[in-house]
């Protein structure tokens, strides 16, 4: 799904130059689940951005689906995001004056799908996270928990083969954080998504058969053991 | 989703939309409250100029009279004795302030390119003065005084009227042209020489007239054919009589004291006055433009405050709103920088979201132009009710000198000297009720004005996130 060779990503604010990124290389298979990990600030954020085509390399490669991103205009781009990308973000940020059915249904708007297709899709997305029954509530009226499945549903509604996930789990408590892993994980599996999750939080990170371990803006992976697995047999394998 | 995502949004920040939408609405109120009393203004002129010239007229041609010119003021009466004596006179004379001009000056004019139609008139007065002189004892001209003397009695009565001798053939121009008659009938082409008269209705209240009646002008009666109103609703002249007869009664067939001249369109009003300057010099030509200098103060004020005043300060609110409008929506735009580029993850295309605030933009202005029209009609309303009714004091107001009476009059002491009337051609007032009409073209002109306050609002905050780049506004903490 995901090819990445030495991508690196400056950013310029006045005179001060930031290198997010530093020659990052990575492939990511389809189908796979990916957690990249690092502290704030370590680049793991603008590696999410780039890989779900908001943002451009200022240099290397970053193939995705078997195009090359930074040859493609934003059209394009928009393309991508809207029908193979599905994204989610750790404020969930979702539409404060639409409610929860409706957010969903926005995500098809770029599809052009509409009216009673739209609804009857963003039904099932709900239900398919347990909202079934909130779908008429507005976000100030939902728990985190409760917005980010809502966030989920507007992702997968679209049937994306990528899901990109930025800190999910950032602002939940324990108990719903892993309600929310349990759930992506279970869509992934279900749907055969390639599942990218960005995380500072190292329990989450585990929980992927790879991390990539971002540091100031540099990469490198660390294969997480399996259930069961031992640290050691983890190293023998 | 497009009309649930802007109705919601515009109710989410309701304060800041009202604002836009009142600031527009502000504006748009004072362009039509400003046009209506603008055109209420204009209006009031021209009723007040019509009643000068009548509708349609759009110059007149007058001549300014000679110094000396005019002829003598005589009475006639007895010779002085010891005896009272009746004294009494009737004199009918040229509407002082105006010479006279050849009546083939009238044919020149029509003549002239540009020019539709051109009548010839006759202003002049009736001055009719009796009354009695009982000269004092011991006193006669020539001789020394003897013995006692006591002082002489008069008793007089003056009664002056005007009359305007009217071109039959061209009804449509000059002071009758757009007058009802309340009762008779209007002149007919085989009255050119008959003594016959309209009599304006208020000075046939004041007289007791009606049709049927008799007017004396110069010891001939004229019979009152009809009562006519003028234009304006006030005086114009008192009496009306054919060109003919008035100019049979200044004793002038050959000439008339003002040419009304109707051009072909308003376009031409300029170049036609220029024709005429050219052609005849010695004359002086008015259109309806420099007579509104002239006349009454008030409605002169007023049509400055309204074209000027009114236009800058409806064109400067309008600025301000439009300013307003922008302002607040780019800082709507900046508060929704992290929205926009949320739509902008879920494949939304800059142009749909650049679309939505376009959309909310133009709400704004649909709201600030309904509104705005709704205090259009409230402003204008509430200006028609203070402004009420103007009485404009207009026409000739120079005070006649007539000589004095002293020629062959020993009542006067042999023609002493310095007896003068100052007879003023009294000064109509034409009582003008100031309205503020509201033409459809203004209000559509101001609601297009709101809707593209509106329309600039949102166009603003569309580039600005057309501008945006995902990955900035998903960064950004709100």
């Amino acid at each position: 799904m995901y090819q990445l060779t030495d991508v690196s990503k400056l950013y310029r604010k006045g005179r001060a130059e930031v290198n997010a990124l530093r020659r990052v290389t990575l492939t990511v298979e389809d189908g796979e689940f990916l957690t990249i990990q690092g502290p704030t600030g370590s680049g793991k954020t603008t590696l999410l951005l780039l890989m779900g085509a908001l943002d451009r390399p200022t240099s290397g490669s970053l193939i995705l689906d078997g195009q090359e991103t930074s040859k493609l205009g934003e059209g394009r781009l928009g393309q991508l995001r809207a029908r193979t990308l599905g994204f989610v973000f750790q404020n969930y940020n979702l539409m404060p004056t639409l409610s929860a059915a409706e957010n969903v249904q926005a995500a098809l708007v770029p599809l052009g799908i509409g009216g009673d297709e739209a609804r009857r899709r963003s039904m099932e997305a709900l239900e398919g996270v347990g909202l079934g029954d909130r779908a008429a509530h507005f976000p100030a009226e939902l728990s985190g928990g409760e917005q980010q499945r809502v966030a989920i549903a507007r992702a997968l509604v679209k049937q994306p083969r990528v899901l990109l996930a930025d800190e999910p789990t950032g602002n939940l408590d324990e108990g719903t954080r892993s309600e929310i892993m349990s759930l992506l994980q279970t869509v992934r599996a279900n749907r055969e998504l390639t599942l990218v999750i960005a995380t500072h939080d190292s329990k989450v990170a585990r929980q992927a058969p790879r991390t990539a371990m971002v540091n100031r803006g540099q990469l490198t992976l660390k294969k997480n053991p399996l259930k069961g697995q031992t640290a050691e047999a983890l190293e023998t394998s | 989703m497009y009309f649930t995502y802007l109705w919601r949004e515009l109710r989410r920040r309701r304060r800041q939309a009202s604002l836009v939408a009142i600031g527009l609405a502000v504006g748009v109120g004072l362009v039509v409250t400003v046009a209506a009393a603008s055109s209420g203004v204009n209006a009031a002129q021209g009723q007040v100029l019509h009643s000068l010239y009548g509708v349609g007229t759009d110059l007149t041609v007058t001549k300014a009279p000679t110094f000396g010119s005019g002829g003598p003021f005589t009475f006639g009466g007895p010779p002085t004795g010891a005896r009272p004596t009746s004294i009494s006179g009737q004199h009918v004379s040229s509407s002082p302030g105006l010479a006279v001009i050849p009546t083939a000056d009238v044919d020149k004019i029509a003549r002239l390119k540009g020019v539709s139609d051109a009548a010839g008139g006759l202003a002049l007065n009736d001055f009719t003065f009796t009354g009695q002189f009982q000269p004092g004892s011991g006193f006669a001209p020539g001789s020394p005084p003897s013995g006692s003397a006591t002082g002489s009695k008069t008793s007089f009565r003056a009664n002056a009227f005007t009359i305007q001798g009217v071109a039959i053939s061209a009804p449509g121009l000059g002071p009758l042209s757009g007058a009802s008659v309340s009762s008779g009938s209007y002149f007919s082409g085989s009255d050119t020489n008959s003594d016959v008269a309209l009599v304006d209705s208020a000075y046939a209240r004041q007289e007791g007239l009606k049709v049927g009646s008799e007017v004396t002008i110069s010891s001939t009666p004229y019979k009152v054919i009809g009562i006519v109103t003028p234009a304006s609703g006030s005086s114009g002249s008192d009496v009306y009589v054919p060109l003919a007869r008035a100019q049979a009664l200044a004793g002038d067939k050959d000439d008339v004291n003002a040419i009304y001249v109707e051009a072909a369109d308003n376009s031409a009003i300029g170049s036609v006055k220029s024709e005429i300057d050219k052609t005849i010099p010695s004359l002086t030509v008015t259109t309806a433009a420099d007579l509104a200098s002239q006349v009454s103060s008030s409605l002169g004020t007023a049509s400055s405050l309204a074209s000027s005043l009114g236009k800058w300060l409806a064109a400067i609110v309008l600025v301000v709103a439009f300013a307003l409008a922008a302002m607040l929506t780019l800082s709507s735009v900046s508060g929704r920088v992290r929205e926009f580029g949320t739509l902008k993850a879920l494949g939304w295309r800059s142009r749909r979201i650049v679309a939505q605030i376009v959309g909310e933009g133009l709400v704004q202005g649909v709201i600030g132009a309904a509104v705005g029209v709704g205090l259009g009609f409230l402003g204008a309303f509430l200006v028609e009710r203070v402004g009420g009714t103007v009485k404009v004091p207009v026409g000739a107001t120079t005070a006649a000198h007539f000589p004095a009476a002293g020629a062959g009059s020993g009542a006067f002491g042999g023609g002493r000297p310095g007896f003068l009337h100052d007879l003023g051609a009294a000064a109509h007032t034409v009582t003008v009720h100031l309205t503020t009409p509201i033409s459809w073209d203004v209000v559509g002109l101001a609601i297009l004005l709101a809707l593209a306050g509106g329309l600039l609002a949102g166009a603003i905050g569309g580039w600005r996130v057309a501008r945006l780049r995902p990955a900035d506004a998903l960064r950004r903490v709100e």
